[in-house]
Order: C-alpha cells, then sequence, then structure tokens
C-alpha cells in the first residue's frame, strides 16, 4: 500500500467519521442512556449489580452519573439526563410538575435508622414513637450531625424535626456538609447522634462506637422513585432509552433482583421491592 | 490507625495486580493525566517561552492571567467545560460529556495556566547577560533560545512534574466532567471519593497512596531522564 493511499485513508477516516456517527444518531439512537441518580442509591452498590442486566437485556448503554439529590433532579429538569431514580419525594413532585417527564413511579424503598452512642445518652432506645425519639434527641444530650447538604438524606431529616415539631438549633446540632460516609465519621469521633441509611451503615466499616438506637418505624421509610424524562426537557434526549429503564426496573424479575441484594454483601437485605404499591399507603400503614 | 495499615496493605495489593479493576483505574489515570499534561505543555511552554522573553503589549496583563489561572479551583474549570458539553450547550452535538476526552479538556485547562507561568519564570531565571552573550557571538534567535532552554532544563522539567501533580490529583472537574463511571470514566480521585462516601475509608486512602506512587514514579522516571540528558551535554 502506498503512503499516498494511507494518508487518504486516514483523511476519509477523519472526515466520513464523525458523518458516520451522525447519521447513527437519527436512527436507531444507540447513544448511552443517562440516569442520574443519588450519591446514596450509587453507594449501596445495587446500581452496579442491576446496570449490566439492563444493558444486556435493552442493548442499550446505560451511564449511572450519581450526584446529590438536587443536581439529579436538576439534571432531569433541564433533559441533560434519559432518567432520575431519586428518593427526593417532594423535589421529584415538583420535577413532574414542570411537565418534562413521563409518570414518576415508585420503585423501592429502604429504611434510615437513628445511630447513636452506645451508651445512648438521650434514651433515645426507649423511645416509643419517632416523635418521642426526635424530642429526646432535641434535649441535647449529646450532638446531633446532620448531613447539611440537601441531600435526600438530609431532606428526610428536617421532615423528621418538623413532624416533632421541632426546630433544631442550638450548640447539639451540628451540620457537616457531607456525605454519608463522612457524616458517620464525624458522630463517630464525636460520639455524637445521627440519621443514615442503613445500607451505609452496613456497608461502613466504622461501627465502633456507634449502634442503632431507633429503627423499624414506617417514618423512616425512604421511597425510591423512577422519572423517564422526555423530549419536553430538552431535544436531545434519549426518551426511548429513559423510558425502557422506567419499565424495566419495576419489572416482576428485576423488584426480584433488587429484594435479594444485599444478602452476599451484607448478610441481609438493603432494598424492600415496591412496584405498584401505594407510597402514602406504606408511609402511613403502621 | 489501623485503617492507615489496611489502606497501605490495599495500595500493596492493588500495585501488584490483584485487583483487575483497580488496575485499570490507575491506567486510566495515568493515560488521562499525562495527555493532558502533554496539551498543556503544547499550549502553555510557548506562550511562557513569549511571556519570557518576549517585549509586546498585553505582556503583563497575561502573565498576571497565568499567575492567576494557577490557583484556578478544579470544580469551576469542571463547571465550565460541562455546561460547554451539556446537550443543551454549544458542543452539545459532540456528546463529549462524560468521556475520558472531556476529562483530558478539563485537566489540560487545569494545568495550562500552571505551565505557562511556571515556565516563564523559569526562563526568566536565566541569567540576561547569558541570553545576550548568545545574541553576542551570533548565534540565531532560535538557537539562543534553545540554550536558555538548556540552562533552564532542570527548572523546565520542574514545569512538566507540576503540570501532571495538578491534572493528576484534581478531583472537582473529574468528577463533574467525567460523572465517575465504572470502567470509562473513574480515575484515582475519584474513586477515592466514591469509596470514601461509601463509607469505606481504608479503599479510600489505598487509592490515595496509589495515586501518590503514581506521582513518584512519574517523577523519578522524568528525573532519570534529565540527568541522562544532562551528563550527555557535558
Amino acid at each position: 500500500m502506498g503512503r499516498w493511499t494511507v494518508w487518504r485513508m486516514l483523511w476519509l477516516l477523519a472526515v466520513l467519521g464523525p458523518l458516520g456517527a451522525c447519521t447513527a444518531d437519527g436512527a436507531a439512537d444507540d447513544r448511552p442512556v443517562i440516569l442520574a441518580t443519588t450519591t446514596s442509591t450509587y453507594d449501596s452498590g445495587l446500581l452496579d449489580e442491576l446496570v449490566p442486566v439492563f444493558e444486556q437485556g435493552s442493548g442499550y448503554r446505560l451511564d449511572v452519573i450519581a450526584v446529590g439529590s438536587g443536581q439529579a433532579i436538576e439534571l432531569g429538569r433541564r433533559g441533560e439526563a434519559d432518567v432520575v431514580l431519586a428518593h427526593s419525594p417532594e423535589a421529584e413532585q415538583e420535577l413532574v410538575d414542570t411537565g418534562v417527564t413521563g409518570d414518576r413511579v415508585l420503585v423501592m424503598y429502604n429504611d434510615f435508622v437513628v445511630l447513636g452512642p452506645i451508651d445512648d445518652p438521650a434514651q433515645v432506645a426507649a423511645a416509643g414513637s419517632i416523635t418521642e425519639a426526635m424530642q429526646r434527641l432535641a434535649t441535647g444530650a449529646a450532638e446531633f450531625i446532620s448531613r447539611g447538604d440537601d441531600s435526600g438524606t438530609h431532606a428526610l431529616e428536617l421532615a423528621l424535626w418538623e413532624q416533632a415539631g421541632l426546630a433544631p438549633s442550638g450548640g447539639w446540632y451540628r451540620e457537616a456538609g457531607q456525605g454519608m460516609g463522612a457524616t458517620l465519621q464525624i458522630a463517630a469521633d464525636a460520639e455524637a447522634y445521627t440519621l443514615t441509611d442503613r445500607g451505609t451503615w452496613l456497608a461502613t466499616e466504622l461501627q465502633e462506637g456507634l449502634a442503632i438506637v431507633y429503627e423499624d418505624d414506617p417514618a423512616l421509610f425512604n421511597l425510591y422513585h423512577v422519572i423517564p424524562i422526555t423530549v419536553a426537557a430538552g431535544e436531545r434526549v434519549h426518551e426511548a432509552g429513559g423510558h425502557t429503564f422506567a419499565e424495566w426496573i419495576v419489572d416482576d424479575e428485576v423488584q426480584e433482583l433488587i429484594g435479594v441484594f444485599g444478602i452476599d454483601l451484607y448478610g441481609e437485605t438493603l432494598f424492600v421491592p415496591a412496584a405498584g404499591r401505594d407510597a402514602d399507603e406504606l408511609r402511613g400503614g403502621s | 490507625m489501623e485503617v492507615v495499615l489496611e489502606a497501605i496493605e490495599g495500595a500493596w495489593q492493588l500495585l501488584l495486580g490483584r485487583d483487575e479493576v483497580t488496575y485499570e483505574v490507575l491506567w486510566r489515570s495515568l493515560r488521562i493525566s499525562l495527555t493532558a499534561t502533554a496539551i498543556a505543555l503544547a499550549l502553555g511552554l510557548p506562550v511562557g517561552v513569549g511571556l519570557a522573553i518576549g517585549r509586546f503589549p498585553g505582556r503583563r496583563t497575561l502573565y498576571t492571567l497565568a499567575n492567576t489561572g494557577m490557583g484556578l479551583p478544579p470544580i469551576v474549570v469542571g463547571l465550565v467545560v460541562t455546561v460547554l458539553l451539556w446537550r443543551s450547550g454549544p458542543l452539545g452535538d459532540l456528546g463529549l460529556l462524560y468521556t475520558p476526552t472531556a476529562m483530558v479538556t478539563a485537566q489540560a485547562a487545569i494545568a495550562t495556566p500552571v505551565v505557562t507561568a511556571l515556565s516563564a519564570a523559569a526562563l526568566q531565571q536565566v541569567d540576561e547577560e547569558f541570553r545576550l552573550q548568545m545574541r553576542g557571538i551570533g548565534a540565531s534567535r532560535l538557537r539562543s533560545l534553545w540554550e536558555v532552554g538548556r540552562e533552564a532544563r532542570l527548572p523546565l522539567l520542574a514545569v512538566a512534574m507540576a503540570g501532571f501533580g495538578a491534572a493528576i490529583s484534581e478531583v472537582g472537574a473529574a468528577l463533574m466532567v467525567g460523572g465517575n463511571l465504572q470502567g470509562e470514566t473513574r480515575v484515582l480521585t475519584t474513586a477515592a471519593v466514591l469509596e470514601a462516601s461509601r463509607g469505606r475509608f481504608a479503599a479510600a486512602l489505598a487509592f490515595g497512596f496509589v495515586l501518590l506512587v503514581v506521582a513518584l514514579a512519574v517523577n523519578l522516571a522524568l528525573t532519570l531522564l534529565q540527568q541522562r540528558g544532562g551528563t550527555q551535554g557535558r
């Protein structure tokens, strides 16, 4: 092959390569589907297990962008993500109300636990209800470390204070402004109370010094919804891919996968599949 | 302290290549950051040379800009690159967001001011008399530039190292434009952030140690290269 032939081929590749990509774009839409989700969802490891199954079954490539709740929902609103999996019901509803999404569907839930020093100076373990537990925390017998980062976990914590008729402030209430892992570390260091999802608690290696002081309350259920985004959010939204994922994750077989996830890693399951169930009933039903 | 010991052991295992996934993260980090450093050198060195020995209007402004740019927060670079690459952004057609290319772009943007400002400073260190001498003995402009560069080769090497250090150690931009996708855009720093947020601090630290070892290896290689060049020159 002469030198010029090589050059000509390279030149053709350079010119036609991008063109080819453009035409493929319009036809079968083999662009990656972007799933925006919260770091806590991703941190549990569930998606590492689900994504390959989805990719094999659907033929789509799925890129999981794990960010804060606020950012995940904003990426959906701007059409920079094709489907959103989040656990901030109020912010999700606001997104749906903008009219750029498909149906918001309940996927699963996990639960939160209140952690505290082993000697439990505020006697939270003796509380009969979540309201009472929050009141005992607010006595300030020990510090409480809040995520303080507008995450789904932070939103739930604030809702719990509000439901208990409390406005946390004072020297005992500290905001970490960081992720769950870092917040747990601070709580362990300061021998303080904190609120965490069970998954992060099980996954963390820093269990010394802290123990679960309150758990198994429907008020602490953390509901995950999936929201497919439509082209109304932006013309480049991969609507078909996003909708495929939203339908896939509530499929019976996938729900089963979600239900057994965690047993081999942590010895217990982390999520309860909830497709088809009613969110309000779940929360209020105890 | 237990965490640190565990981390050292983890880093050791990672370096021996026992964990394929993490090993691949290491190579990706190197590839992305070395490419970014090469681009930063290609863009920053000529400007640095101009700043050091050129005399043109706006030179001081440019110098100040380069110096300020050294302190450019990676997260700001990450945000700007992200918004540009968004589907709805001006470069959205390219579909580059959450790719290694986007990360190279962001890291090059972070390292270029570092290379520019430091190379200008390094070349200015070379005695002005030496430069005049070169011209005096009738060396061409290009030739005297070459000699000045040779004279300043040690600090210039430090410039390359500083650029590489800025690129491989930053995390804000890598996380933002790369998305920390497993098997695609996960690098040492973003992997460390992920492990930390998962509460696995020993694993996070292990990635940190590997990062240090990588930086050490690259710098060592560059230093050896420089010394070989040095003895040949004498």
